[in-house]
């Protein structure tokens, strides 16, 4: 009201934002105005796609403008409300956060372009496209807030339409998996909400910022180490970490196609996100306490989930153990908690977002030009469609881990940080754990492209010709996933700049408080 | 359910609980209240029509389909955040303004119109959700 009258700079931000601060909220707001829309119009279904895809690639461009800044500037604040943190809840973006939300609204804008074939009508009218666009703002937000309830509520934002995108087409099988989805991630989430309300009555704040300023001084008083076993246990759900990764291949394969894709690709990084942010740079000394046991989980993770691969025959569940098994080798970086390791784990954390949505598409178009995702009647795709061999080639390798496409250069770096580390066998496990994917995916490629034709071809379902969408959708993945492969400099420049920036957080306090960084 | 007593009370009930919901959601800024509680009170509104006189009249009632006056809700909410980026304050900063109505001052500001957002998506979901169950246990 009258506030020219009224000192506000105890309380407030004064200081005007510039239209490129807004960049840090364009990744949530943009999906948000565009989700609205699309709830609008909810029955001009042909209008969808075009306007999903526009929203998608302006939230895309923003987030691009976000990273290009951060990496130039360091950390960027925005405070809701011009609150002055804590009280305000900050949105806090550095390089971790920015480059992983840029990758995830690029691989969201390809799973919209694909789902143009993949989601019909019906498929429309139920809603996918909104609730992507709200998934995608709840991705967004969780990578770009920096106060930990209003992590929670992001989370919350993209659960609950991960819910709606599971069930599209409400078949018994989809709401079998949901229901399973639902209620262990629920239990997570309730583990997360528990610790966060465990971590304010200790703390007296939920500003992330805030609160790495102020756990040296809590160590010996505040029951930190209860805090850290707790988040580690609700984000090692959320990232379907062993033991506690039930969820997954119990719902992975049931959505359509392009759900999978996207979910495959993104969610379980959020969860790996969190663990990141929380116990890195907030709990750097618990963290290195429990780096044992992180490290065991992280080998059992790996191993036993693609040993799961190994033994399926549907691919949409090979791919969901091999979602399993990279999360593995993500937590490898964290129990080591060195820069290289770090580096390696965000390395890794883009390639798996790029790989698995390109795998999970992948599968969408085998489906579509073979007739089923079954391996014992999938055949004879190479010499129908060599081009399509070709993806399926670049992309294993690439899951594999072996060159000229992305894997490679991830787990190069986290079995040097492993041995320098002295923890000769977890080296030993994410060598064993590529050895294991390549078998996994070598046995998909040998029995559904390279072997002949299958006669036993599913009745009813005849092969559906053209994958124009799926091979442009394919290139649009792969052209990133070989420029990790053979150029990786660029790529592990930026993995490096949010490993450091994760491990010495200074900038980031320093960010959200600016003037007086030591009350 | 269906009884004369009550489907003769019914239209009445809901116009009624409407402008209540109205004014909680207005009195929500200083007092209790808010457009939380205010969509909860309206959708309960409709439910209650619903449960008297059948679903569809509480669709032809409410002209739009109630997922669509959700979305505009959120879009009215999310609107409102964005109108700081004109002013050169950060996301969702409340802004105010005075305006005359027939001589008397009225303060409009984003936070109000945020409120009416969220008592729209509240509404729209709540009754979205209400009509689906009711519809199912008629037909």
């Amino acid at each position: 009201m009258a506030a020219e009258s009224i000192d506000i700079s105890n309380a407030m931000v004064t200081q005007p934002t510039t239209l490129g601060d807004w960049m840090l909220v364009a990744p949530v707001g943009v999906p948000i105005l565009f989700g609205a829309i699309l709830l609008m119009v909810r029955h001009e279904t042909r209008l969808h796609a075009s306007v999903a895809i526009a929203g998608l690639l302006l939230t895309l461009g923003a987030n691009a403008a976000l990273l290009l800044q951060v990496l130039a500037d360091g950390p960027q604040v925005m405070t809701m409300g011009r609150w002055l943190p804590p009280f305000g809840i900050s949105f806090t973006a550095d390089v971790l956060g920015a480059s992983l939300s840029f990758v995830a609204m690029l691989v969201a804008s390809v799973c919209a372009l694909y789902a143009m074939k993949d989601i019909g009508t019906t498929g429309r009218r139920y809603g996918f496209y909104p609730f992507v666009m709200l998934l995608m703002a709840g991705v967004g937000g969780s990578f770009l807030t920096g106060d930990i309830f209003n992590l929670y509520v992001w989370f919350e934002v993209f659960l609950i339409s991960s819910f709606g995108l599971l069930i599209l087409g409400s078949t018994e099988r989809q709401l079998d998996g949901a229901t399973k989805y639902a209620i262990l991630n629920l239990v997570g989430t309730t583990l997360f909400l528990t610790a966060t309300a465990y971590l304010y009555g200790t703390f007296g704040t939920l500003n992330m910022a805030d609160i790495a300023r102020k756990a040296e001084a809590m160590r010996e008083t505040g029951p930190l180490m209860t805090l850290a076993v707790l988040y580690l246990l609700a984000f090692g759900m959320k990232a379907a970490a062993f033991p506690v990764n039930f969820w997954l291949p119990a719902s992975y394969h049931t959505p359509r196609i392009v759900t999978a894709a996207l979910f495959g690709g993104v969610l379980t990084k959020v969860g790996v996100y969190a663990l990141l942010r929380v116990l890195v740079m907030l709990f750097p000394v618990e963290r290195a306490e429990l780096s044992g046991v992180i490290a065991w989980v992280a080998a059992g993770t790996m191993v036993l989930g693609i040993m799961g691969a190994i033994a399926q025959s549907d691919i949409r569940r090979v791919l969901g153990f091999v979602v399993i098994s990279g999360v593995g080798v993500m937590l490898a970086g964290l129990a080591l908690g060195t820069e290289t390791g770090l580096t390696g784990t965000i390395l890794y954390a883009f390639h798996s977002v790029l790989a698995m949505t390109a795998l999970y598409l992948l599968a969408g178009v085998m489906k579509g030009l073979g007739g089923s995702y079954s391996l014992h009647e999938l055949g004879g795709l190479y010499r129908s469609y060599p081009a399509m061999g070709a993806f399926a080639l670049v992309l294993m390798l690439a899951a594999a881990g072996l060159p000229p496409a992305s894997g490679l250069w991830p787990k190069v770096l986290l079995v040097r940080a492993s041995l320098e580390a002295g923890w000769p066998w977890l080296s030993f496990a994410i060598l064993l754990t590529g050895l294991l994917t390549t078998i996994a995916l070598g046995r998909v490629y040998i029995l559904a492209i390279w072997r002949d034709r299958q006669e036993v071809a599913p009745a009813g379902e005849a092969a559906i010709g053209r994958p124009g969408f799926g091979y442009t959708s394919l290139v649009l993945l792969c052209v990133p996933i070989i420029l990790l492969g053979v150029y990786p400099e660029p790529f592990i420049r930026v993995a490096a700049a949010a490993a450091g920036g994760l491990l010495d957080s200074s900038s980031y306090i320093g960010a959200v408080f600016p003037v007086e960084a030591v009350q | 359910m269906r009884t004369l007593i009550f489907r003769t009370v019914a239209p009445y009930l809901t116009s009624l609980m409407v402008l209540f919901s109205v004014f909680v959601l207005l009195r929500g800024h200083n007092e209790p209240g808010g457009g939380f509680i205010g969509g909860l009170i309206a959708a309960s509104a409709f439910a209650i029509y619903g449960v008297a006189c059948g679903v569809s009249p509480v669709r032809r009632s409410l002209y739009f389909h109630p997922m669509a006056i959700s979305g505009f809700g959120l879009l009215v909410a999310a609107i409102s955040g964005w109108l700081s980026v004109v002013f050169n304050v950060p996301f969702m900063t409340g802004l105010w303004i005075k305006v005359s109505v027939l001589g008397v001052p009225v303060d409009l500001s984003t936070v109000l119109f945020f409120d009416i957002g969220v008592y729209l998506v509240v509404l729209g979901s709540i009754t979205s959700v209400a009509l689906a169950l009711e519809e199912r246990e008629h037909g």
